[in-house]
């Protein structure tokens, strides 16, 4: 029973790992633009399947995925420029329906430039199962945990201790006053979506072994990665990765003990609740409004 | 009469133009597409009322779509209603879901509200899915024919009819509205929730009043859908149709009834013609959106009404 | 003499040139036949769309090279109707109203097909659908045929090789989607017939990255000898994963839902010794000579390896059957009238094609058997046919 158990966590664990990923890009590029920027999933789209197609080019993993990392984040920067910087002043929905054009142009790039197969990347130690507290865990399950783990660390480093990733909260938290104090404001915005679109890239490389990878991968995580920012708390770190993990064990949990039908349901009735509760997530700042 | 005020003008413009685009509709193919484009535009005129004048966004409006065509399906379908009891049983129904789901949902704000309305829209949408023994399930379900007084209503030259009635009546109601007190009452909302409470409105009553009304609207174009096309599939409850169908609101043009009426025209008709881009159609598609979006940001019509005042001057 | 024979036989050459370009010019000149496809191209179900689009394009082309259909070249227009029913509609409904096509071959998925049923019975126009669902066959439709084996067959197949295997009490893992949710309860509705108990049905969402859970369900039901997954897409090749990474020791079950090679690429090691059922085109070359199916499998598969340089599905196959026995049906009906030619395909007796050899008639509107349903297992990384 218990064995079952660890099952599900394990499981809800690793799934939850990518939404916290996915979630964290959401908090960035909120905390430096204000824009919920819909075309997230997309760039764990380009990550997995850019790995896939370089690989099969016949490059070595190691060259493999920082090259599809890097271009995530062109893209991520491309979009930043091209699309959200020349909207500047528009209002939210706009905004928002600017990135939701832009992740459809990108899933039809990528029927172009790719193709609507389904396609899977070699585990990156093997697939022998490992067997913990009588469940089975892949390897390929610890890469991504461990790796979220350091990416975690990583941030927290960045935005605590760098001045560049102080000057990127300085910003979220008043940009014109982060302006007047000389931090290039225009900058910090392409740095968000270039980071955001990492993350992204990042967390569709290491999920591909495991679930595959294909041009309209990223419409779901991409959902399930705004539901866990949310849940944390919008423009929180800690809230992004709390939430992630809560969504994806709550996922686990309950198509193991309640419905595997109604686990997403599920998942969303926790999210109401707790924002009937929170109205501004797990670790969102009560905001002011200004009158 | 003023014919320059939108209330007359504008609503006198949308019924010639409805009145007369059967001469250009060559074929039922072409009567499909205005019938399509009628109901989109029933659902955005009401949508519009919430997100453009209210200032409230929903990410769950093809929830409201979706109980309305599967209310009056399953109703009519499985129990024998007639289909017209069935309509207005089934607005009622999801008025009454609104009215009980609006009060907590509204008391959230911005991306928070919209994380809601996204998860309520989802969830019925599982539900539909799920519950295939009276739904279908994906695969969907058959409906029966509207009848009214023993008549059937068949096919696209009658439901034209209906559905552009429809759509005029719906125009004039939204622009009673929000020339009405109530109205006023929501602008002022959208402008600043304090200030418009410190004014003596009651905030909350009045979201969650546009919330239900624009529900209704949903979902008698559901309902009206389901028996018009006489088969229904879970595919009009996705998220997908809740972000098109705001999509189609912003890109014509927020708080502007006849904007909602263009947005919903635009983007019904564009897929239609995009089919000869075959597989380049997707990039393109969302190439416009994102070029409307930047030159346009307030939306088609308000950018164009600009554009010619500008000019007039 | 000399004078006249040379006129003579200028008239004559004259005449044959003229001839040869009046026919030319009528050959040119004669309305093309147009076949309407909507098909899923793009869209969760693109992996289904996607072949039988290329299929209906390549041999389209290739008809035309060999002098067309009765004389007349074909036209095929297509549209992507992105795995959405209403869309499909519409779809249909500019393929009748506007383009004005002499039948359809198409529909991907059972909502798009079962959405446009309506309005094909209303214009009479012969429909031959590539979806999967026996709804769309049984009440039979006087206007709509179907192509690949129904899901309830599927069910039926396994079955007969479970008892084989004296396998009695199974877990069910399906997908959300329409096919998955059909022929769960098509299996769960015959399973009694084979003396199969079906003790656990679990269920995963559209999407869903992780199947661990369901099937750690499945596992600890006691009892449980075999999991039979209903599903298309990225689900079953997940399940398989996961079935392996909980070293679940117990036979699995796919449905014909995954029957293309990729199904084996994308679940790896894990696809060994997997089972389903599946139409004979995946084994093309190791049928026996005698096999009906053996030429027109093996000639299938060479045309579409060759053209498009990836590895064939029994998808696209239903697509070639689909449009071979709506031009067989037009050449022995010597005519596009759409009344004859519905009554030609409904006559269609004998035809080999990918999926196996039809016989159709005024109750069925498929015309297939469970003979031609080929049980296959993975060995190797290949499809092998279960002797």
């Amino acid at each position: 029973m218990s064995a079952q158990l660890a099952q599900y966590l394990l499981t809800g664990l690793t799934v939850g790992a990518i939404y916290a990923l996915v979630a964290l890009g959401f908090a960035i590029i909120y905390n430096a633009s204000h824009v919920i920027n819909f075309a997230q999933g997309e760039f764990v789209m380009i990550g997995g399947m850019a790995t896939v197609s370089l690989a099969n080019a016949g490059l070595p993993l190691l060259v493999a995925i920082p090259v599809a990392v890097l271009t995530a984040a062109a893209v991520g920067v491309a979009l930043a420029k091209f699309a959200v910087e020349p909207a500047r002043g528009a209002s939210v929905v706009t905004l928002i329906i600017i990135t939701i054009g832009a992740s459809i142009l990108l899933r039809g790039l990528a029927t172009l430039v790719w193709d609507k197969k389904l396609h899977a990347l070699q585990p990156f130690s093997g697939d022998q199962p490992i067997a913990i507290a009588g469940a089975t865990i892949l390897p390929q399950s610890l890469w991504v945990l461990g790796v979220t783990l350091a990416i975690v660390l990583l941030l927290g480093w960045f935005f605590g201790r760098t001045l560049t990733g102080k000057a990127m909260l300085a910003t979220s938290h008043n940009p014109l006053a982060a302006q007047l104090c000389g931090v290039n404001v225009r900058f910090v915005l392409l740095l968000s979506f270039g980071l955001s679109a990492s993350l992204g890239a990042i967390a569709g490389i290491l999920i591909a072994p495991i679930t595959l990878t294909s041009w309209d991968v990223g419409v779901m995580l991409g959902l399930k990665g705004f539901a866990a920012a949310i849940l944390g708390g919008l423009g929180s770190g800690t809230g992004a990765v709390v939430g992630g993990l809560l969504l994806g064990i709550a996922e686990s949990l309950g198509a193991g003990y309640v419905s595997s039908a109604y686990k997403d349901a599920i998942a969303f009735v926790i999210i109401l609740a707790v924002l009937f509760f929170k109205p501004s997530g797990l670790f969102g700042k009560k905001s002011a409004e200004r009158v | 009469m003023n014919w320059r005020t939108p209330r007359t003008g504008g609503l006198a413009l949308l019924a010639a133009v409805i009145l007369l685009l059967p001469l250009a509709l060559v074929n039922n193919y072409w009567y499909e597409v205005a019938i399509l484009i009628g109901i989109n535009a029933i659902v955005c005129v009401g949508l519009n009322l919430l997100i453009g004048y209210a200032g409230q966004i929903s990410l769950g409006h093809a929830g409201f779509f979706g109980l309305g065509a599967y209310g009056s399906a399953i109703l009519s379908a499985r129990y024998g209603w007639p289909p017209a009891a069935a309509l207005a049983a089934t607005t009622a129904g999801v008025a009454l879901i609104a009215l009980l789901v609006g009060r907590p949902i509204l008391k959230l704000k911005g991306h928070y509200l919209a994380m809601a309305t996204l998860g309520m829209g989802i969830i019925i949408s599982i539900v539909i899915v799920t519950e295939d023994r009276l739904t279908g399930g994906p695969d969907g379900m058959s409906v029966p024919a509207f009848t009214l007084f023993g008549m059937s209503l068949a096919g696209e030259r009658v439901w034209y009819w209906i559905i552009g009635g429809t759509l005029v009546g719906a125009v004039w109601f939204a622009l009673n509205l929000i020339e009405s007190p109530a109205g006023r009452a929501l602008r002022a909302l959208h402008g600043s929730e304090v200030g418009a409470q410190v004014s003596g409105i009651d905030a909350t009553r009045a979201k969650v009043g546009v919330f239900v009304i624009s529900a209704m609207f949903a979902s008698v174009a559901g309902s009206m859908t389901a028996h018009y096309s006489g088969f229904i599939t879970p595919g009009k409850v996705s998220f997908f149709h809740s972000i098109e169908l705001v999509t189609m609101v912003v890109f014509g043009g927020m708080a502007s009834t006849f904007g909602a009426v263009i947005g919903a025209a635009a983007l019904t008709l564009l897929p239609q013609l995009l089919t000869v881009l075959k597989e380049y159609e997707m990039v393109v598609f969302g190439a416009v959106m994102v070029s409307t979006m930047i030159f346009f940001p307030r939306g088609l019509l308000p950018s164009l009404m600009l554009a010619l005042a500008r000019k007039r001057k | 003499m000399n004078r006249s024979g040379f006129f003579r036989f200028m008239q004559r050459g004259l005449g044959l040139a003229a001839a040869v370009a009046l026919a030319g010019a009528a050959y040119a000149q004669q309305e093309p036949i147009r076949i309407g496809a909507f098909l899923s191209v793009t869209g969760p179900a693109a992996f289904l769309g996607d072949p039988e689009q290329k299929t209906l394009e390549m041999y389209v082309e290739k008809l035309n090279a060999a002098g067309g259909v009765l004389g007349r070249k074909l036209q095929l227009v297509s549209y992507d109707s992105a795995g959405d029913a209403e869309k499909a509609r519409t779809f249909a409904k500019r393929l009748i109203e506007q383009d004005k096509v002499d039948v359809i071959v198409g529909g991907s998925t059972t909502g798009e097909t079962m959405a446009v049923v309506p309005l094909v019975e209303a214009a009479g126009i012969p429909f031959i659908s590539l979806a999967g669902a026996l709804v769309i066959i049984d009440p039979v439709k006087k206007w709509v045929f179907k192509t690949p084996h129904t899901d309830r067959m599927a069910c039926e197949r396994i079955f007969l090789d479970m008892r084989d295997r004296k396998l009695e009490r199974i877990g069910l893992i399906s997908g959300a989607g329409g096919f998955d949710k059909s022929m769960r309860a098509e299996c769960l509705k015959v399973a009694p017939t084979y003396k199969v108990q079906i003790i656990a049905d679990e269920a995963y969402g559209a999407g869903d990255t992780d199947m661990t859970a369901q099937l750690t369900k499945i596992k600890n039901t006691p009892g449980v000898q075999a999991v039979l997954n209903a599903g298309f897409g990225s689900g079953p090749a997940i399940v398989t994963k996961n079935f392996k990474q909980l070293a679940m020791n117990m036979p699995l079950y796919q449905s014909h839902g995954v029957a293309s090679k990729e199904f084996i690429k994308l679940a790896g090691d894990a696809a060994e010794g997997v089972r389903l059922p599946a139409a004979a085109v995946l084994v093309a070359e190791q049928l026996p000579a005698g096999d009906k199916q053996k030429t027109v499998s093996v000639n299938y598969k060479k045309d579409y390896e060759a053209r498009f340089k990836q590895d064939i599905s029994t998808f696209g196959g239903h697509a070639h059957d689909g449009l071979m026995i709506a031009v067989e049906a037009m050449k022995r009906a010597g005519t596009t009238d759409k009344a004859k030619v519905r009554d030609a395909i409904e006559n269609t007796k004998g035809f080999s094609g990918t999926g196996g050899v039809v016989n159709m008639s005024a109750t069925d509107h498929m015309g297939l058997d469970l003979t031609h349903f080929r049980m296959l297992e993975v060995k190797k990384g290949n499809w092998t046919l279960v002797k």
